[in-house]
């Protein structure tokens, strides 16, 4: 407790309020998904995807916005999750939707703990390199045991059962979308309650001097463990929600580059911010799907055009930079 | 035997080809500290240089190679200029932010400019072919990647070790702000050994273009392969490079000779308990 006292002096958060900020959050999400439901009735698959992946990126923000590690392979938890949920539906005859996810969570929390025991024990660049081969040895081993995984085909036979034994899992994608919507607020609201917790200082506070963090008698690596774990449940849930509504799983969802596309995402969204997390994850799908629909041979182009005008101009992301003009704004007005 | 004598020279080669591309990132990395996953990129623009101006013009290899590493060299120049500028000393998410945006761009431009096709190297004459060993006959194009290799390790150990060069850019690695304090510039030694490093690495491109073929994808595919190697070695080192270059040439095709179902797995299983072992790498300082 002491040290989590020590860190919020250091960190000078606004104490006053969080319960509105976590209920605005809550509201600006439900908008978002009523707008998008409203809007795009006939594109569902895609929004639904937004969310599966927004729960990784929040799950890579937990590690590398709160933690400071910076991980290119964080797709391996949401990938476990995902092959998980589906070889229980696949293999095992388990339909439940919520047995489903849970065994995505489970999965994706051990995977967590197997990627958490392997990098820490680097830092800086040899950690980040870590990362990479992780994902490579995880993309590899499931390419290799395609009797369960299914391999470069691809796991089919996914067939979820309806949820709550009423809401089939339909063509056009709403019982999912819904499933999803709801499984995205309850993660949100439980990591609000975490990054607030004293254990969600200690992280920050690992990530800001982790030297002094031990001086103080905690252990960093107990810590970051703890929170790779958690942070496997979240991206797990994730791969879960991918695995249902899309009732397959692609060898894609364990890639490189879904890691790098998430790093992406977060950093352009903000690290070290859930709405930073979820910003990022809506603008980038919504900008890759419009441009790669509009000129398919230019739209890489245009995304690495997007990402140097972030570092250039927006260097916070663009939530942490639009937080940072208000609140001056709101200190000029005073 | 016969097995372990062609995969010895193909892992030589594979291994000196690494080395040739990747020592200008561990260069760079090692003095600016930036995580430069644009590297491949100039590496691949050197070979569409060199095809374009092989093939297309019909020039001899030899112009080729001057040419791409040439025009490489002069491409990358406002790149320095106008980005990579703004990134030294930032979070390392920022630099791998805007290099992935980079290498984003030039794939972009390249597939627009030269098409998504695989384009070849004609090669020169006496490049083609194999020689005879008495025992056993090998390509000469290996044997010249091996070579090459072999001159840039040395070259550069001599103008790094033996020269005045050399020894700013060392003082600048271990201390920029000290060096600078006693007159060193440092911003010429950074613009020069970026210079050189976007030269080698195009002269690799267009060297190991038998081996890593030139595509599009060629500055994303190999991009981890590049970055992993300087990590392995020790950023900034250049004996560290080599060593690393070898054996991971060495496990990736072995590898794939006796195993290919299983790609690049042993690869990476290497990479993962060599840093495990040596958490900076093979010639990692503290920092």
């Amino acid at each position: 407790m002491t040290v989590a006292m020590n860190n919020q002096t250091t960190l000078s958060r606004p104490r006053g309020g969080s319960f509105k900020r976590d209920l605005i959050g809550v509201i600006v999400i439900i908008v978002f998904a009523a707008l998008g439901y409203v809007l795009f009735p006939d594109n569902l698959a895609l929004l639904t995807r937004i969310l599966a992946v927004a729960l990784l990126v929040l799950s890579l923000d937990l590690v590398t916005g709160y933690c400071g590690v910076a991980t290119l392979g964080h797709a391996a938890l949401f990938g476990s999750g995902a092959y998980a949920a589906g070889i229980l539906s696949a293999h095992y005859g388990i339909n439940d939707p919520f047995l489903m996810t849970m065994g995505g969570i489970g999965a994706g929390a051990v995977a967590g703990l197997l990627c958490a025991v392997i990098m820490l024990r680097a830092h800086g660049l040899p950690q980040l390199v870590l990362s990479i081969a992780l994902i490579y040895l995880f993309h590899e081993f499931a390419n290799k045991a395609s009797s369960w995984t299914g391999g470069s085909d691809g796991l089919a036979g996914i067939m979820p059962d309806a949820v709550f034994g009423i809401y089939e899992f339909d063509l056009y994608g709403h019982t999912a979308y819904f499933f999803g919507i709801a499984l995205l607020l309850i993660v949100f609201v439980l990591l609000r309650i975490l990054v607030r917790s004293p254990f969600g200082m200690l992280c920050r506070g690992i990530k800001e001097d982790p030297l002094r963090i031990r001086a103080m008698g905690a252990s960093p690596n107990a810590a970051l463990t703890k929170m790779y774990v958690i942070s496997g449940a979240v991206a797990g849930t994730g791969g879960a929600l991918s695995a249902i509504s899309t009732q397959v799983v692609a060898l894609d969802a364990l890639s490189f580059t879904q890691s790098a596309e998430a790093l992406v995402m977060l950093v352009l969204g903000g690290t070290g911010s859930l709405f930073g997390a979820l910003a990022g994850t809506l603008i980038f799908m919504l900008f890759e799907d419009y441009v790669s629909a509009a000129n398919p041979f230019h739209w890489l182009t245009m995304v690495g055009v997007l990402l140097i005008a972030v570092v250039l101009f927006a260097p916070k992301g663009i939530y942490g930079t639009a937080a940072a003009y208000f609140s001056r704004r709101r200190e000029g007005s005073q | 035997m016969q097995t372990v004598f062609s995969i010895a020279i193909d892992a030589l080669a594979y291994g000196m080809v690494l080395f040739v591309i990747s020592i200008g990132l561990s260069v760079t990395m090692g003095l600016m500290r930036v995580v430069n996953l644009a590297h491949g990129a100039f590496a691949m623009i050197g070979g569409y240089i060199a095809s374009y101006v092989a093939r297309d013009l019909g020039m001899g290899y030899a112009v080729a190679v001057i040419a791409a590493v040439v025009i490489t060299i002069i491409i990358a120049i406002p790149i320095e200029r106008l980005l990579y500028r703004r990134i030294y000393g930032q979070p390392e998410l920022t630099q791998v932010l805007m290099t992935i945006g980079i290498t984003f761009c030039i794939i972009g431009i390249a597939n627009y400019v030269m098409g998504p096709t695989l384009k070849t190297i004609p090669l020169a004459g006496p490049l083609q072919g194999t020689a005879d060993l008495g025992f056993r006959t090998i390509s000469i194009h290996r044997l010249f990647a091996i070579v090459c290799g072999l001159v840039v390790a040395l070259g550069l150990w001599f103008a790094i070790e033996k020269t005045s060069f050399g020894v700013k850019l060392r003082a600048s690695v271990d201390n920029a702000a000290m060096a600078a304090a006693l007159g060193v510039r440092t911003e010429i030694v950074y613009a020069v050994s970026f210079a050189v490093a976007v030269g080698l690495a195009a002269f690799g491109g267009v060297v190991g273009a038998e081996l890593l073929p030139v595509e599009p994808y060629y500055a994303l595919r190999y991009m981890v392969t590049f970055l992993v190697v300087v990590s392995v070695g020790g950023a900034g080192s250049i004996p560290g490079a080599l060593i690393a270059c070898l054996v991971l040439g060495a496990v990736d095709t072995t590898g794939r000779y006796l195993m290919p179902e299983f790609g690049e797995f042993f690869f990476y299983l290497a990479v993962i308990a060599i840093i495990c072992v040596f958490p900076r790498g093979f010639a990692g300082r503290a920092k």
